[in-house]
């Protein structure tokens, strides 16, 4: 039943992909960008990676597509007339796909417990999470302790990509606003103000439950800065960008990106200083399992802050951009 | 643990960590000055690690005290120390001297962003190189590419912004191909920590998807590395960046994905794969003799003259990879040799370049006549550079290509058809740089060229310690050869 459901997903995401590529509408293929995320985020649900999903389903089928949005808003909404063939592009295209459905010759089959993946630091990492972090969730302990170092570069790409956005469009100099020069949002469309209104809070409220909840249940920081973040952007499509800045100022979204790369950092250069390796979340407290648990939460925390001040802070270096 | 047990760590976290302070460091001047003591402290570790590495150990630092496979695990030989004081040390020259002329480049209300990306490249770039884990190395690619194309959009040229465009879908193509290939090998072996990875592949029955992992990998990193054909993003990236941008990335930017590629190549794949020296060697080996003709014949004609740098770079690479395909120990050091006097001339070139952009609007080749007449220090300097990027005795250049051209030697007859392509690509060296010099020494100035002076003081002094640098390697060329012959022995210690 599951492996019917997922050939059904996937036939759709390639039907989804082909239409990307197809239209020349950059409406429709920001669109289809977003439905292609969402059946990825249902592809990685029934493979039982919630954590992936809803990371997918909150950034690429959420705060992506209005980011896109927000760049279109910038340019025209169709494609220009192709001056070049694309000839070249899909025979690289077709290579790579042979070579990958090549590859896959040899997969190991779906499931299989024997494969290499579930036999070699995957049964140490289910084995060992509960006793040395004392928590459930052993994607949270891979993610924050474990390849801790990964995450830490992770939150740094964000981090970078947002830097890019505000060096490149230079937010500081735009004073107009895509949204008319007040921002008015939507206020002349009831319905979809008054459902957003209801949703806003809720929004918020669902994304500190998963960024609290992280060792215990699927999600964590990258989801919860995520999540928040598609609230307050939501927040700012229907009263107006300038509202969704006076609750969270410019100031404030550079403090909760930098604060949030820093207190990783931190606490990994804390561990330094009490004697244990970067990153090593043990020495913190008298005991191990604590000292880990106050290592996950603080630096989950930290990508958290950093995930939500980034998007947040993308989404207003477009929206600030004059529509040239 | 003491201060010194520390150390490999310190070595990326110290750029990593002060790359978000140095956005908020808005009073001018203070973002540059920090970033500049950051970068310098880099510089000093990365000298502290190179003091316990060339005496042939390696060092290890189990990061979160997780031990590997489990965790993520650093690791610094001879081979990456190298590497480390390459990228270390042109990102301190580059940015303490490259004040005057970031200043004249980007507005001051960016140059935090600006800086903080620099810091980024910089822990990027480190990253990679003393990481022994798959998937982290892709982790700081990401951090280092994205930092790259910020720093390159930098240029005041709205040029800058397609170059960077192109260099982002490649970079991109490349990044997400080794992704794929990473992915592959942890389908059959479960592990990303890449000694593991060695000794786990041994035991994989099926070749297939290995075989298809080697293609991606090699394939991803050769566009990141800029291997000739897929070169096609680098001179426009490099031609339109920021001056000192150019200086940094040239050094040090390619050479960090070729290392990555002779890494995973002889660790992992060599000593696992059937038959991969023979396909390793017969698929650069072509590229790399290609690249360096064409492209030292394109630097031949070309009118740009951060363009025809761009282009000796792809061809002076070909060298790097000649020496490699060769699978022997002595190839393999002149390589690896290459990689850093390679650094040191371009730096010195694109410093001098830099000084020049300063009073020359254009860099047209033909634009910069006459130019030693008011600018004789930086000229001088380019000529330095020039001559240990042609390999004239005496300077950094030619030790590189004199262990080049020894190494193909043993090659029979294959070998002196080599040597007579090293021999004519340097010669095509000598007639592009000889064109510039010509150009710089013995043209006639333009009028409105009379009354330029010389550069600033900071930069020519910077451009001097590199261009002496040349000949201090080319004389003394101890510590970089000691620490080129350690890194050969371990790469060929792994292949059956």
């Amino acid at each position: 039943m599951i492996s019917l459901f997922g050939i059904f997903l996937l036939t759709l995401l390639v039907i989804v992909a082909i239409a990307i590529v197809h239209t020349r509408n950059l409406f429709a293929a920001v669109m289809l960008t977003s439905i292609f995320s969402l059946l990825m985020a249902a592809n990685f649900f029934i493979l039982d990676a919630a954590d992936v999903a809803l990371t997918e389903a909150a950034v690429g089928a959420g705060v992506t597509m209005v980011i896109f949005l927000s760049a279109l808003a910038l340019t025209a909404e169709r494609e220009k007339r192709r001056t070049y063939t694309r000839s070249a592009g899909l025979i690289v295209v077709g290579v790579t796909a042979i070579t990958l459905i090549y590859a896959t010759f040899d997969k190991p089959p779906l499931g299989d417990p024997d494969a290499p993946v579930h036999q070699h630091v995957a049964p140490y990492y289910i084995e060992k999470t509960p006793e040395f972090m004392g928590f459930p969730n052993v994607v949270t302990a891979v993610l924050a302790s474990f390849r801790g170092y990964d995450t830490l570069g992770e939150v740094f790409v964000v981090f970078t990509a947002c830097i890019g956005v505000l060096f490149i469009l230079d937010a500081r100099r735009g004073v107009g606003s895509m949204y008319g020069r007040r921002g008015r949002g939507l206020h002349h469309h009831h319905i979809p103000q008054n459902v957003g209104r209801l949703l806003v809070p809720l929004i918020v409220l669902f994304g500190l439950y998963v960024q609290f909840h992280g060792e215990y249940s699927a999600g964590g920081g990258f989801q919860a800065g995520a999540i928040i973040a598609t609230g307050i952007i939501l927040y700012g499509l229907i009263e107006g960008e300038n509202a969704a800045l006076a609750a969270i100022p410019r100031p404030a979204l550079l403090f909760l990106m930098v604060g949030g790369a820093s207190l990783y950092g931190l606490v990994g250069v804390v561990c330094m200083l009490l004697g244990g390796h970067f990153l090593d979340y043990s020495v913190l407290a008298e005991n191990p399992v604590t000292g880990r648990q106050i290592g996950v939460i603080a630096i989950e925390l930290g990508v958290g802050m950093t995930v939500c001040g980034a998007l947040l802070s993308i989404f207003h270096a477009f929206a600030a951009r004059k529509h040239s | 643990m003491t201060f010194n047990e520390h150390l490999p760590a310190l070595q990326v976290i110290v750029p990593l960590l002060s790359a978000p302070i140095v956005i908020l460091l808005t009073p001018r001047g203070l973002a540059w000055a920090a970033a500049a003591a950051s970068t310098l402290f880099s510089l000093f570790i990365a000298i502290a690690l190179a003091m316990t590495t060339v005496t042939g150990t390696a060092l290890t630092y189990d990061l979160g005290g997780w031990e590997a496979p489990y965790g993520i695990t650093l690791s610094i030989d001879a081979f990456s120390s190298l590497l480390l004081l390459i990228v270390t040390g042109a990102g301190a020259v580059a940015i303490i001297a490259g004040k005057a002329s970031i200043d004249v480049q980007i507005e001051t209300h960016r140059q935090p962003l600006f800086y903080s990306a620099w810091l980024l490249a910089l822990a990027g770039l480190i990253g990679m190189v003393i990481s022994a884990d798959a998937f982290n190395i892709f982790v700081f690619m990401e951090i280092s590419s994205l930092a790259s194309y910020i720093l390159i959009a930098g240029g005041p040229d709205r040029r800058a912004l397609p170059a960077t465009f192109k260099y982002l879908i490649t970079g991109t193509i490349g990044a997400t191909f080794y992704l794929i290939g990473v992915g592959l090998i942890y389908m059959l072996t479960g592990t990303l920590n890449l000694a593991d990875m060695e000794a786990r592949i041994s035991e994989v029955t099926s070749l297939n998807p290995l075989l298809a992992a080697a293609g991606f990998i090699t394939i991803g990193l050769a566009l990141k590395a800029a291997v000739f054909p897929l070169h096609v993003w680098l001179p426009n990236a490099y031609t339109h960046a920021p001056h000192m941008v150019t200086a940094f990335l040239a050094a040090c930017g390619t050479k960090v994905a070729i290392y990555v590629l002779l890494r995973f190549n002889f660790f992992v794949f060599q000593a696992n794969l059937p038959e991969h020296a023979v396909q390793f060697a017969f698929f650069l080996m072509p590229l790399a003799l290609l690249g360096t003709v064409i492209a030292s014949a394109v630097a031949m004609f070309e009118g740009h003259l951060k363009r025809l740098l761009a282009f000796s770079s792809v061809a002076q690479m070909g060298y790097v990879l000649i020496g490699a395909s060769l699978l022997n120990a002595s190839g393999l050091m002149a390589s690896v040799i290459h990689l850093f006097n390679h650094a040191m001339a371009k730096a010195a070139l694109f410093l001098a370049v830099a000084s020049l952009a300063i009073r020359f609007r254009d860099l047209r080749v033909d634009e910069l006549a006459g130019a030693a007449r008011t600018m004789p220090w930086t000229c001088a300097a380019f000529v330095v550079g020039g001559l240990s990027l042609v390999g004239i005795p005496g300077t950094a250049g030619f030790i590189s290509k004199w262990l080049l051209i020894l190494s193909v030697m043993d090659h029979g007859h294959f070998g002196i058809l080599l040597v007579a392509i090293i021999v004519l690509t340097s010669l095509m060296a000598v007639y592009y740089v000889w064109r510039v010099v010509e150009k710089l020494y013995f043209a006639a100035p333009r009028l409105s060229n009379v009354r330029v002076n010389e550069a600033p003081l900071t930069l020519l002094v910077a451009t001097w310690i590199v261009a002496l640098g040349n000949v201090a390697f080319g004389l003394y060329p101890e510590l970089p050869l000691t620490l080129a012959s350690h890194a050969a022995e371990t790469l060929m210690e792994h292949p059956r």
